[in-house]
């Protein structure tokens, strides 16, 4: 019949491509997620570099660096295709970065990457697999091993450049008392590059809340499991233990519950599973800071929790639809 | 009955398209040379053929009449001769029996049956009957026979009846122009498909997205004593359970058929078909069938007869203006993948969709990684990406503890998945494999 009407196109069908339903794919990637994480890690990043400068862009380029070419080493050497485009290795960089002091010498940078990518991620068969948050197991691993660099940090200097060597102790470390919430809002308090500006990472967890890359619950169930926890211990023994808007502003917690427990591979995928999550989080973070050796427990508390996560996962699955309702009569 | 519908969980809402025929009026397809008709057009058992080469055909004359009572009887589309009874490639790929028809032009009319003209007083029985005779079947996609739904068995009580007009599939149209034209018909179908059930009246089910149509259905329910229940716009709204969850708050069980929960599914082009075959005394011998799709010159709606073949549609609908990367029978979402323009329209065709080559890539898959958007989407709240690892894994064990048996194959999640992983293919393949299994222990 197309011969009669030749100026009528028809499809070609030896080029048609067969595949099974559905034909139509919705726009996220993973490059995009992960891409769509690095800009809302941006507003902690210029924080950072405003507080504690040059020595801030070091860390992060350095971690970035050292993540992406262990990544594309190990690739290497087991034979894989390279990965680091999908922006999941330059992601755990910067979040490494935010993990670290401004001051942190360049060879413990380039440890902390490698450990990361290897130890944390391929190790267990790269993307999607590791059962551990791969920038805490790199920043727990460099605390065991180097507590003294990892405990010390730099003070603050407002302005873009900043006077190195001016060190002080996270405020959790101090006796109760001595802090100033409003200082903690905006970032000008001691600690690793994204434990200090509360308000950019406030910003940062908006973003990805509002492109729904996280899951509101575990930030919530984290923060308010946290308040609660010290709130109480706060009104027993205020003398004893900081008030709980500063453990909620200080330390990772923010950069923690907003950014690292959210981790999509090593977080439950349920709702319900999410919120014992967080709550499990924030008691062990709880429990840690308030009676635990370490001034600091995001990072234990959130590894721990992403041990029992397949469990939590198993734990929590919905029933079906239609499955709550057996006929009657049936056996 | 509530007046709210209820929002069933998940779903996705992929960019739906139906503007590029959305306006096109409903077309009839011209009389064509022949016709290829396939013979199994419906679930269950092939018809069983009751012409030979050569025979005279009339215009409703019956090919084949049902082979068992999950059958359905096949009708001639127009007069002429039986050419020959051939093979033509299926919807699935693989060659199937059809009948072929030389049209002799005349179209003359032979009518298997007569009119019911007083269905109001006409006993239920005979009019289920009629609906058999005429060969109707889902034609939302299905192809299940209408009577055997009509027909619930000892012990079954059915209270509800819901005609589907809610056509969530993108880029489909043929639904929505057929409720916005023909809305008395479709009011008029449900009411003498209540009659056939022993009910008072009946729902239509359809989408928000067709105000048009819902105001049309309105205006003509009141007429027949039934009523319209406008639905949230959500992927897939038309699943049968997710339909009936949404109208009456019933959840069908795993497993388990509508008359289960007491209720009846119709697809809205198939209560027109009923109307037709008891009405006007016309059997199942035509549709109407969306041809879309960005390549096309001319997207639109036809009314074709059946036989027709998919490159007449597209003909029609102007040719192509670039080659497409995919051609599917039914929409984006659960549609057939075709290599062979020579298919042709069966009664269960909803569409013919072009997609052009910017519409696809070929994706390569990538690792789960675990961000649970599959799991916010999936309607029958089950686990995709595990059960997708455990298929990997080919621990079908697995996948049937996770309860892929419940999935509805909506490909949801697929679309949804940021690693572009084949869930929907895995759970298909899953089902086969457990089946199979089943089928050995016997």
């Amino acid at each position: 019949m197309s011969e009669e009407t030749p100026s009528i196109r028809l499809p070609d069908p030896t080029r048609l491509v067969v595949s099974n339903s559905p034909h139509m794919r919705d726009k996220p990637t993973i490059k995009r997620i992960m891409f769509t994480v690095v800009a809302a890690m941006a507003p902690a990043c210029v924080a950072a570099v405003l507080f504690f400068g040059v020595a801030a862009v070091q860390t992060l380029l350095l971690c970035v660096l050292s993540c992406v070419f262990a990544e594309e080493g190990w690739n290497k050497l087991v034979k894989r295709s390279s990965t680091w485009k999908d922006g999941s290795a330059i992601l755990s960089g910067i979040l490494l970065g935010m993990n670290l002091n401004a001051g942190t010498p360049w060879w413990v940078c380039l440890l902390g990457g490698a450990l990361a990518m290897i130890l944390g991620k391929q190790l267990y068969g790269g993307l999607g697999y590791n059962p551990f948050n791969p920038v805490l197991v790199a920043r727990v691993g460099l605390l065991i091993g180097f507590p003294g660099i990892m405990t010390t940090w730099d003070k603050p200097a407002m302005g873009v450049m900043a006077v190195d060597g001016v060190t002080a102790a996270t405020p959790l470390g101090l006796a109760p008392g001595e802090t100033f919430v409003k200082d903690m809002l905006l970032g000008n308090v001691g600690g690793c590059l994204g434990e200090t500006s509360a308000i950019a990472l406030l910003i940062g967890g908006a973003i990805l809340l509002w492109f729904k890359l996280i899951k509101w619950e575990v930030p919530l169930a984290f923060i308010g499991t946290v308040f609660v926890i010290t709130g109480v211990a706060h009104l027993v023994n205020p003398e004893a233990f900081h008030s709980p808007f500063v453990h909620i502003l200080t330390g990772g917690l923010l950069l923690g519950a907003f950014f690292m427990a959210t981790d999509m591979v090593t977080s439950p995928m349920t709702r319900k599973g999410c919120w014992i999550f967080g709550f499990g989080c924030g008691l062990i973070t709880s429990l840690i800071r308030l009676w635990g050796a370490y001034p600091e427990g995001v990072s234990f508390a959130i590894l721990f929790m992403n041990a029992l996560t397949p469990l939590i996962d198993r734990g929590t699955t919905s029933k079906p639809f239609g499955f709550a309702t057996p006929v009657k009569g049936e056996a | 009955m509530s007046d709210k519908p209820r929002k069933f969980k998940g779903g996705v809402h992929p960019n739906d398209s139906k503007a590029l025929s959305a306006h096109k009026a409903i077309e009839a397809a011209p009389l064509l040379e022949s016709y290829k008709v396939i013979m199994h057009q419906n679930i269950g058992a092939p018809p069983e053929l009751v012409v030979k080469k050569g025979d005279a055909v009339k215009k409703g004359s019956l090919l084949a009449k049902a082979g068992g009572f999950v059958s359905v009887p096949l009708h001639s589309p127009t007069s002429g001769v039986v050419k020959a009874i051939d093979k033509v490639p299926g919807p699935t790929g693989i060659s199937v029996p059809c009948i072929e028809i030389t049209a002799d032009g005349e179209d003359e009319w032979e009518s298997p049956f007569e009119p019911i003209a007083d269905w109001k007083n006409t006993d239920p029985a005979e009019l289920k009957q009629r609906v058999w005779d005429a060969g109707v079947v889902g034609m939302g996609g299905a192809g299940f026979p209408a009577h055997v739904k009509l027909s619930p068995p000892e012990g079954k009580t059915i209270d509800t009846l819901i005609l589907n007009g809610a056509e969530c599939e993108p880029y489909l149209t043929a639904d929505h122009r057929l409720m916005l034209e023909r809305a008395d018909d479709v009011a008029l179908g449900c009411a003498i498909i209540a009659r056939i059930l022993g009910l008072e009246t009946g729902v239509i089910g359809v989408e928000n997205n067709k105000p048009d149509a819902i105001a049309a259905l309105r205006d003509a329910a009141v007429k027949h004593g039934v009523t319209v229940q406008a639905l949230p716009v959500n992927y897939p709204q038309g699943a049968e359970k997710q339909l009936i969850y949404a109208i009456t708050g019933r959840e069908v069980p795993v497993g388990k058929l509508p008359m289960d929960v007491g209720c009846v599914v119709q697809n809205v082009a198939s209560a027109t078909a009923i109307v037709d075959a008891v009405v006007k005394g016309v059997p199942s011998i035509e549709r109407v069938t969306t041809v879309t799709g960005k390549p096309l010159v001319d997207p639109g709606n036809w009314l074709f007869r059946i036989g027709t073949p998919i490159s007449t549609a597209l003909e029609l609908a102007g040719g192509i203006t670039e080659q497409p990367a995919k051609l599917l029978l039914g929409g984006p979402m659960m549609g057939i993948a075709q290599s062979s323009l020579n298919v042709t329209v069966m009664k269960n065709t909803s569409g013919v969709l072009l997609i052009a080559q910017d519409e696809v890539s070929q994706y390569t898959s990538e690792p789960c990684i675990r961000c649970g958007r599959c799991v916010e989407c999936c309607p029958m709240s089950i686990l995709p990406a595990t059960i997708s690892q455990a298929v990997e894994n080919k621990r079908f064990d697995w996948a049937e503890k996770l309860n892929v048996m419940a999935c509805i194959e909506c490909g949801s999640c697929s679309y949804s998945c940021p690693s572009h992983r084949p869930l929907n293919q895995h759970f298909k393949r899953a089902k086969v494999e457990i089946q199979a299994g089943l089928r050995k222990k016997g």
